[in-house]
């Protein structure tokens, strides 16, 4: 079998349950002859035909509330917003009425849809390509939000995510779309939602992170393992609902932990993890927990993104410097 | 049954040029647009265009830029619109009218800046009132109908000109300003260039309007339709819709017809779905070419000037190239200071994390 990206794993999965599932609808901007600006419809439209893959006209809002219309009719509405800058337009759909059908209604109609979006920095695009802004989405009940940082993750997780009943947000980092390569076997297993994927095993730091900024947490957990320094590394990987038992019991073994997100700081989703680390296991920590993050700026243009990206270099001194804490 | 019932508002929209493909005038020019000087003067701006945005794919090309949204085959549209504007006026861009920020007196290297990832492209040495490239497709239509407010609110004879793609026109932002714009009679000028394609997506496929002018209509805005790639006739349908906005008569809607020959940005490959006979077909409404037909058959330019020109244009773009290389980087706390006005203090901490860490990592 052969190896294939991250983005390859995403159009396998849509193909798939394309195939299996023909209820599901896959559209958005520039999805059909030109198979996404990133490419990760390629393909689709050629083999599903233009009945259920579709460009729709260009405007996030008229995307996301057809795509509440859809559902409630029982269709599965796979939606791509082309960058994450561009989702703002939809949110008003997005919060006030795919989060919230199911509960307005008492469960009579429902949202299973899939908002993809390709998300976080490392393209050299114009503004707005660059954004990294999960937690506004994470803040908003009845939503999902899912993470992929693999290719075999972004296979089993976008089709759990397709086939959830309820809205699933599925953000995919672009700074890893090509970067890794995995053997994913396309046999229509999907991993679950709502749980934490443990990348490594260690005894003496929890580092917890999610997307591409995991790159830099195993580069910097096999410089720690050098010095000595044992990491316990843990993709979060569905952000909402948070898997913090399993969190929790990584640290209750390791009594340290480092978050490592992408995003802006405040209000970030590393300060619910660690709310709840402290709620729930205050007693379990040797030391402060940590954050390492996006500053709270603006993502600059790209000649100076790299320094609002978390770096190997700053996740190492938050390790050393919870590590030396007595 | 056949009920009665009678016609209570009809509605047209015109399409107006000067110069065919070839550059034959199709009908007498307008006074404003028999001086020499101005036709060569549009001609010029056309020339400049081109050749610093082929630089800038260039640039790309070779690592020097980020990605890149050309605007060649459609230069008429910024030239002309801009030619027409006044100082004073305000421009409310999207990404393809570089020609118009050029032409009003801003600089290459703004531009080159801009896309090669630098924030200081945004902020202009001359055109201080104009706003930025807005990326977020149609939001700047917003941006444009305030602007007309606080100018018709101080009583002011300035306009506003917004600029928009064919994709962008679908957006609801677009509709919710043009229709204020109606509503409040406001000071602008909506200038739509139809490329005929969003990104992958054609025309067809983003509306079945046989006109894009005619979303006007519903707005209770008079809109028209131009040859985008007839610069006089983008020029002059700019100066006769400023006049009237300026006489308060409210807002206007031109639809530029042009075509993109291009991709869609340096990240794009159009061959994959824009019909190579279409390409083909678009070749020959040059709006560069068409003018300079039409300049050499009045005897207005020839093979001497085109030279000068030229040379002239390359060293242009060329010293603007040296400028953007050659700018010392932004200090790395640049990212900090201008978020707000004064710094709040929780910045301050993370401003000093960020030189501490820069200090660690030059050790
Ligand atoms: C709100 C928003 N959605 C999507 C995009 C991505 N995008 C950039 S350009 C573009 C197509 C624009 O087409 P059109 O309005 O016709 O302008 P053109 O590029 O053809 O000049 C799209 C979809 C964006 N920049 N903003
Ligand atoms: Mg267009």
């Amino acid at each position: 079998m052969s190896e294939i990206t991250l983005v390859e794993a995403v159009t396998q999965a849509l193909a798939y349950e394309l195939a299996h599932d023909e209820n599901v609808i896959v559209f958005g901007e520039d999805v059909g002859a030109n198979g996404g600006v990133f490419r990760a419809t390629e393909g689709l439209q050629k083999r599903f035909g233009t009945d259920r893959v579709l460009d729709t006209p260009l405007a996030e809002s008229m995307i996301v509330g057809m795509a509440v219309g859809m559902a409630a009719e029982g269709l599965k509405p796979i939606a791509e917003i082309q960058f994450m800058g561009f989702i703002y337009p939809a949110l008003d759909q997005i919060i006030s009425h795919a989060s919230r059908l199911r509960n307005r209604t008492r469960g009579r109609l429902s949202c299973p849809m899939v908002i993809r979006a390709p998300y976080g920095c490392g393209i050299h695009a114009p503004e707005h390509h660059s954004e990294s802004t999960e937690s506004i989405l994470a803040h908003i009940p009845g939503l999902r939000v899912v993470i992929p940082s693999s290719p075999t993750r972004a296979y089993g997780l976008l089709l759990a995510a397709m086939r959830d009943p309820d809205p699933v947000i599925f953000l995919e980092p672009t700074r890893i779309y090509r970067k890794i390569k995995q053997e994913v076997p396309d046999n229509g297993v999907a991993l679950p939602l709502d749980r934490c994927f443990l990348l490594r095993e260690g005894t003496d730091i929890t580092l917890v992170s999610w997307g591409a900024m995991l790159t830099e947490t195993m580069t910097a957990a096999q410089n720690l393992q050098q010095q000595g320094i044992n990491c316990e590394v843990i993709d979060v990987a569905t952000i909402k609902p948070l898997d913090i038992d399993s969190i929790i019991q990584s640290v209750e073994k390791t009594g340290r932990c480092v978050i490592i997100h992408e995003a802006a700081k405040t209000c970030g989703v590393g300060a619910e993890i660690a709310a709840q680390l402290a709620e729930k296991a205050l007693m379990s920590l040797r030391a402060p927990i940590q954050r390492v993050t996006g500053f709270d700026t603006i993502v600059p243009l790209y000649k100076m993104e790299h320094l609002y990206l978390p770096s190997v270099a700053r996740i190492l001194n938050a390790a050393h410097e919870v590590m030396a804490f007595e | 049954m056949s009920i009665q019932s009678q016609t209570v508002a009809e509605f047209a929209i015109t399409y107006s040029r000067f110069l065919d493909a070839e550059g034959h005038p199709t009908q007498d020019l307008p006074e404003s647009l028999k001086n020499a000087d101005t036709l060569r003067k549009l001609y010029e701006y056309m020339v400049l265009n081109r050749t610093f945005d082929a630089k800038a794919v260039a640039l790309q090309r070779t690592g020097k830029m980020g990605t890149y949204p050309s605007s060649a085959g459609q230069e008429a549209i910024g030239v002309g619109v801009g030619a027409a504007m006044q100082e004073g006026d305000v421009s409310v861009p999207y990404y393809r009218d570089h020609g118009a920020h050029l032409i009003r007196g801003g600089s290459i290297e703004e531009i080159y800046l801009l896309w090669g990832g630098d924030e200081r492209g945004n902020d202009y040495a001359t055109l201080k009132q104009d706003f930025p490239v807005a990326v977020p497709i149609a939001s700047q239509s917003l941006h444009a109908v305030g602007v007309a407010k606080a100018i018709q609110y101080r009583k002011q004879s300035r306009a506003v000109v917004t600029f928009i793609g064919d994709g962008g026109t679908s957006e609801g932002d677009f509709y919710e300003a043009i229709n204020l714009a109606g509503v409040w009679k406001l000071p602008v000028l909506f200038v739509i260039n139809n490329n005929f394609w969003a990104i992958s997506v054609p025309l067809s496929e983003q509306t079945i309007c046989k006109t894009l002018a005619q979303k006007g209509i519903a707005a209770g805005v008079s809109g028209e339709q131009v040859d985008g790639n007839d610069v006089l006739a983008v020029t002059y349908a700019t100066e006769q819709a400023l006049k009237r906005i300026r006489e308060g008569h409210g807002p206007h809607i031109i639809e530029a017809l042009t075509y993109r020959m291009c991709d869609h940005t340096t990240a794009d490959d159009a061959k994959r779905y824009q019909p190579p006979e279409e390409v083909e077909s678009y070749k020959k409404e040059d709006p560069i070419l068409r003018l300079r037909n039409y300049l050499v058959s009045q005897n207005l330019w020839d093979e001497e000037q085109e030279k000068t020109l030229y040379a002239r244009v390359k060293q242009t773009v060329e010293q603007a190239v040296h400028a953007y290389e050659s700018i010392p980087d932004q200090p790395p706390t640049a990212i900090f200071d201008y978020l707000y006005a004064t710094l709040p203090h929780d910045l301050i901490e993370q401003r000093d994390i960020l030189l501490a860490n820069l200090g660690a990592h030059h050790e």
